[in-house]
């Protein structure tokens, strides 16, 4: 649906005319500049670069983005933790488009640095209620039949976590940009757990990372026989030192901590561990004193990431509203859109892959006469779970809970094309 | 054996196909785990007490301990220097507008501290500290949250019967039935309602990082 044709004439009917102003839209209107008399010293000068030759085909071994888009990198909050080796930096998501997160954009959480690990000095162990513990080496692992590539998205549940008492940070990087989205390269952790025979006993692993965090979480054996991967390589190549390299978790749909990067061990037994990041941490305090714990999956969520605060509006006439859609429950199968705050909602149009727990990209083609808007975006994913308000979320929860928040996000785009992070009633 | 790709797309398939194909011996990869070796790694402590080591530490040992090792960051009492993680008091806040989440007022299991502490402190030098150091530094914790007195020995032995006050406070993630109504056959479209206000700004507390200016800094809320 909605497909334009590269360089077809743009389709009023499909631009959403908003309510009454079709008549002041035309008049407002941006014409291009056809009827302009002076010529465009762009096209007319020849620039450096069309007569004078460019650099070599080796001038970056490892290729880098063009220098204008150097203020397209992930940003720390400093004030949000004492020190950067336990902190977060967060994805761009307003500058990104599609569905994948480019290697060196992915959002970073650690709780103890960046460990450097020599690949030939790493190992993988599986051990506890199993019938035979075993050690594997990078290069075993790389030869484990099964191996798969998948493309999920990996969200922290502390994503919007700044967002439970009111709007705070101004930009879809701070307030969403806890996620990325990466094709992943790997075999089933159940390939290891089957080939070192779990007991009958066995109900949970714990999964363990080699950095100065030993970072431990306990996962059902369920869902580890079920989709999670042991992964080295992200995007094609080998995994990014501060994404685990050489080898991490995936554990899909479920919250970014339990994806072990650095993942040196997993332990078979019959109950949780009770470690300090399903414990003190990544449980849910509610309001009345009492806390969830084990809520693993993560709920469909959505963003607008253009305009956002960091990408405004230059232009009235036609513009391209673009957001992300996710879903840890499956595959998001409807985005709506709406520009006044959530009275009226236009179902917008899902471009690329919409795959099973992974990112999802819309697009709705608008055309913008320069009023006021109250833009907001609606995933649903296939259990039928629609993305709830914050109102909703909060009347459920309180505002103390930090995690899983993932209620609709609003942008105020004002007349000038500037965008704000703001609730609505 | 099969390799092929149709094995993994037929999901009743694939466990057949795969535990004839990866098990260890058909698939020959991997060696058996020495004891040695998973005992180096295996430092995890269960709730219920299981992979605690042998031995003991005393409250005025821990206090010790504790000032030369963690103090610089979490205070002589816990309560936390600069915006390093508090390990103490909070009691009775968690209904509160900002909660206070320690191991007295917050934590369900006394085997957190123990296997935390020994696995991931004192930060930047992890996993440097011996049984014995551990157990008086969780004792005297313990005590600093008031779940011990001052002479408390805390031993491999009795460890299981000190409990955390908050453990009853601690349920399963329950969203499916408590949140139901988040699943909804059909969202509302048109005229959803009457009229909308804006009732909170980002601008107003202005803490987003930027270039050259340093906001206030708000209770942090990335744990
Ligand atoms: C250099 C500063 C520093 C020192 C010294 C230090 N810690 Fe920590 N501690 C931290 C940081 C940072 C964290 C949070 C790490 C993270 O984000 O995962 C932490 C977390 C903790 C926690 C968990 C807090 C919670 O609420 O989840 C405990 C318990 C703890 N430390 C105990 C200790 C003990 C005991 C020592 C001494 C043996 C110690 N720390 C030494 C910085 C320090």
């Amino acid at each position: 649906m909605n497909q334009m044709k590269p360089g077809s004439r743009v389709d009023r009917r499909r631009f959403l005319t908003l309510a009454g102003l079709a008549g002041a839209c035309a008049a407002v209107g941006v014409q291009p500049a056809a009827a302009e008399a002076t010529p465009d010293p762009d096209i007319v000068n020849l620039p450096p670069w069309t007569q004078a030759l460019g650099a070599g085909v080796n001038n970056h071994p490892y290729g880098v983005p063009s220098p204008f888009e150097k203020d397209v990198v992930r940003r720390e909050v400093t004030w949000l933790t004492a020190s950067s080796e336990s902190s977060v930096s967060f994805t761009p998501l307003y500058a990104l488009d599609g569905i994948i997160t480019p290697n060196g954009l992915c959002f970073v959480r650690h709780h103890g640095g960046e460990a450097e690990i020599d690949p030939t000095r790493h190992r993988f162990m599986i051990h506890g209620l199993v019938d035979k513990p075993l050690v594997f080496t990078m290069e075993d692992i790389k030869r484990m039949p099964g191996r798969t590539n998948r493309v999920y998205f990996l969200e922290c549940a502390a994503n919007s976590g700044m967002e439970w008492r009111g709007a705070q940070l101004n930009g879809c990087q701070y307030t969403h940009g806890m996620i990325h989205n990466v094709v992943y390269t790997g075999v089933p952790l159940r390939a290891f757990l089957e080939a070192a025979g779990v007991k009958p006993k066995g109900k949970w692993v714990l999964a363990e990372g080699a950095d100065a965090s030993a970072m431990t979480r306990s996962i059902p054996l369920e869902k580890a026989m079920d989709d999670c991967l042991v992964a080295w390589a992200m995007n094609g190549e080998a995994l990014r030192p501060e994404q685990g390299y050489p080898l991490r978790l995936v554990v899909p749909g479920w919250e970014g901590n339990m994806w072990i990067k650095w993942l040196r061990r997993i332990e078979v037994g019959d109950q949780p561990w009770g470690q300090r990041e399903e414990t003190s941490k990544y449980t849910d305090l509610l309001a009345d004193g009492r806390s969830r714990r084990f809520t693993f999956i993560m709920d469909a969520k959505s963003v607008v990431t253009s305009p956002s605060p960091q990408a405004p509006l230059h232009a009235r006439g036609p513009n391209v509203i673009s957001g992300v859609a996710w879903s840890g429950r499956g595959t998001v199968t409807r985005v709506d859109v709406t520009l006044d705050g959530g009275k009226n909602w236009t179902t917008a149009r899902i471009e690329g892959p919409a795959l099973p727990r992974s990112m999802t990209r819309f697009y709705l083609d608008v055309d913008w006469n320069g009023e006021e808007l109250l833009l907001q975006s609606r995933a649903m994913d296939d259990t039928g779970y629609v993305q709830p308000t914050k109102a909703e979320l909060r009347a459920v929860r309180g505002v103390n809970s930090i995690y899983h928040n993932n209620g609709i996000q609003t942008w105020l785009v004002r007349s000038n094309g500037e965008a704000e992070n703001v609730e609505v009633s | 054996m099969s390799r092929s790709a149709r094995s993994f797309a037929v999901a009743g398939a694939v466990l057949l196909a795969f535990t004839g194909l990866a098990s260890a011996d058909a698939v020959k990869l991997g060696r058996p785990a020495l004891p040695e070796e998973i005992k180096a790694w295996d430092i995890d402590v269960r709730p219920d007490g299981l992979g605690l080591p042998e031995g003991q530490g005393s409250v005025s040992q821990g206090e010790e301990l504790f000032q030369n090792n963690c103090a610089a960051c979490h205070g002589e009492f816990g309560e936390g220097v600069g915006r390093w993680p508090v390990l103490a008091g909070g009691q009775g806040t968690l209904t509160s507008e900002r909660p206070e989440k320690t191991i007295g007022s917050f934590w369900p299991d006394t085997s957190t501290v123990f296997d935390y502490v020994h696995r991931a402190m004192p930060f930047g030098a992890a996993q440097t500290l011996q049984p014995d150091e551990v157990y008086a530094i969780v004792a005297y914790l313990l005590y600093l949250n008031d779940v011990v007195p001052d002479d408390y020995v805390l031993t491999k032995e009795n460890f299981p019967t000190v409990a955390l006050p908050n453990r009853p406070n601690f349920y399963d993630d329950d969203r499916e039935t408590t949140e139901k109504a988040f699943w909804k056959a059909t969202p509302c479209m048109k005229d959803c309602k009457p009229k909308v206000e804006i009732t909170s700004h980002a601008a107003v507390l202005d803490v987003t990082p930027d270039a050259g200016k340093e906001g206030d800094k708000p209770a942090g809320a990335v744990e």
